[in-house]
């Protein structure tokens, strides 16, 4: 913001030159971000290695997030949730975030369903891993990509 | 640097609407036919109906939507007493507004007899608080100002925009207009080269709007957080390269009652939610 | 957002068995600890890192939140209605500090 209010009051040339280091600042400074490793690494710490199942999971995700500021992220488990049949936790990660953890979440029967929904910060196009504990100690888990668009606006 | 960024406007430009789904673009979007023969566009569409379900169903939900948080706190100020009269801006708020809560939100920027001019819903607050109240002003962009506007405006909610631009009104709508059109800062542009030409467009990643102001104050995911009709003026101008005006500055009132005028029949919306 | 204020939607009331969505929102920047501010100055972090929601003194739902979770955080889920009773919901905020919101609810 700062940096362009200056611009208006400067030369062109100069703008230019500006724009060029601020262009390679951002070149040097890029953030390191977490990637599929490091959600993998993340899982096999959660399940200490055991197998992931997949379906039962339904994600609610934009395919494509007009600002990576508050990205809706849902999701609904097909569960009894009763005493000894329910989901015990669940854990939100994205792979191309400065860190892969989002949310995790702790259910119990008496909520009667399993789901949950919140907005998440994307830092741009990734993929999102829901992974679901049950109380029997399994696991499944899914999976989906957002690409988040960078505006032209900003203001 | 004004060719590149025609070429890349013009690129993007081509490139957009293969993946827009949006009311405006799937035909679902209210469309409103002006009924001012002066009015430049055929079609009036609210900014709403050019963002994708992800921002909509935020703004459905007042419970999902995070500018109810500031109207929530405006809820507060309104019937909240401040100032040497002993009074809250519930009490004394209609006699400074000259036109009833319900309708206030639809019809400022509006000719104020009182002061002589077209002014702002923000100054008439503080008028009142100034004046009525013994109130100190609150900041234009404070969180206790688009409080108070957003729950004001939000008494409004559903009904038309209908600000009125003829009689004393004539001279800061013409004002506004010559600003509309003006191209300002390094990019030469004005506010018309996106919000007229190119409405439904991308420019970049972006679906321009045709600029509606229906819904302010709202909440943007740009700001995190709720913001005024001059503070998207000021972004629009830093983004083109121009120097921004202050809040509150006469030429923004005009271009506020302006900008207005073109979306009048439009539904009030205020607390909005954009990207 | 100087202010933190909580803000919950809960049927006030509901058939037994029913599943009615419960929908909170609290306002708060969520300071991630990466960002600037406008004198470069590095902006600690501070976000809601919890929210516990309980009914009649038993904690049913808790959501544990990162940075990655957006300022004024919003969280929805699900509540299988079998008595009336009331919701406490707290949000805990790093270095400790808790907001709190309640809610009644009648179940016919």
């Amino acid at each position: 913001m700062k940096q362009t209010t200056k611009l208006s009051t400067i030369s062109r040339r100069h703008a230019l030159a500006m724009l060029g280091a601020a262009g390679a600042a951002v070149l040097t400074g890029v953030p390191a971000y977490a990637d599929g490793a490091a959600v993998a690494a993340k899982i096999k710490g959660l399940t200490g290695g055991k197998s992931v199942g997949e379906g039962a999971i339904t994600l609610d995700l934009p395919e494509i997030a007009e600002n990576g500021n508050a990205v809706k992220v849902a999701f609904s488990i097909d569960s009894p949730m009763t005493a000894d049949n329910y989901v015990k936790a669940v854990h939100v990660m994205a792979d191309g975030n400065p860190t892969p953890d989002v949310a995790s979440f702790n259910f119990t029967p008496a909520m009667g369903a399993c789901s949950a929904s919140t907005r998440m910060r994307l830092a741009k196009t990734q993929n999102i891993v829901v992974l679901a504990e049950m109380n029997d100690g399994s696991f499944k888990q899914a999976q989906a990509t957002v690409k988040v668009t960078i505006g032209g606006c900003g203001g | 640097m004004r060719l590149a960024v025609m070429i890349t406007m013009a690129l993007s430009l081509a490139a957009g609407a293969a993946f827009a789904k949006t009311p405006y673009h799937d035909g679902t979007a209210e469309v409103i036919k002006p009924t001012d023969k002066n009015h430049p566009l055929g079609e009036v569409v609210s900014g709403y109906d050019f963002r994708k379900a992800m921002i909509r169903d935020v703004q459905d939900d007042d419970f999902a939507n995070p500018a109810m948080l500031v109207a929530d706190h405006g809820e507060e100020l309104w019937d909240a007493v401040d100032g040497s009269a002993g009074k809250s801006l519930s009490q004394v708020f209609e006699g400074c507004a000259e036109v009833p809560l319900n309708v206030v939100g639809s019809v400022y920027p509006r000719y104020h007899n009182a002061a002589g001019k077209v002014i702002s819903l923000e100054q008439v607050i503080n008028m009142c608080r100034e004046t009525a109240m013994g109130a100190k002003p609150y900041k234009w962009e404070s969180r206790d100002m688009l409080g108070i506007t957003a729950y004001i405006r939000m008494q409004s909610r559903g009904s038309r925009v209908n600000v009125a631009v003829d009689g004393p009104a004539a001279a800061a709508f013409e004002r506004g207009k010559e600003l509309y059109y003006t191209r300002v800062g390094q990019l030469d542009m004005s506010c018309a080269h996106c919000h007229e030409d190119n409405y439904g467009n991308y420019i970049r990643a972006d679906m321009l709007s045709q600029g509606n102001i229906n819904g302010f104050p709202l909440y943007r995911l740009k700001w995190n957080g709720v913001g005024s009709t001059h503070r998207r003026f000021r972004g629009c101008m830093k983004n083109i390269r121009a120097t921004p005006l202050p809040y509150g500055h006469e030429d923004y009132v005009a271009l506020e009652l302006y900008t207005a005028w073109r979306g009048n029949g439009l539904k009030v919306e205020t607390p909005a939610y954009r990207n | 957002m100087a202010k933190i204020k909580p803000r919950v939607k809960v049927p006030k009331s509901a058939a037994a068995g029913d599943i009615v969505e419960i929908k909170a929102l609290i306002s708060h920047p969520m300071h991630t600890g990466r960002a600037k501010d406008k004198k470069g100055n590095k902006i600690p972090r501070k976000i809601i890192n919890k929210f516990v929601a309980s009914f009649e003194g038993q904690d049913v739902f808790t959501a544990n939140f990162e940075p990655a979770v957006s300022a004024n955080p919003y969280i929805a889920f699900p509540f299988k209605a079998s008595k009336s009773g009331a919701f406490t919901f707290t949000w805990v905020e790093d270095g400790g500090a808790e907001y709190t919101a309640s809610k009644k609810m009648t179940v016919a």
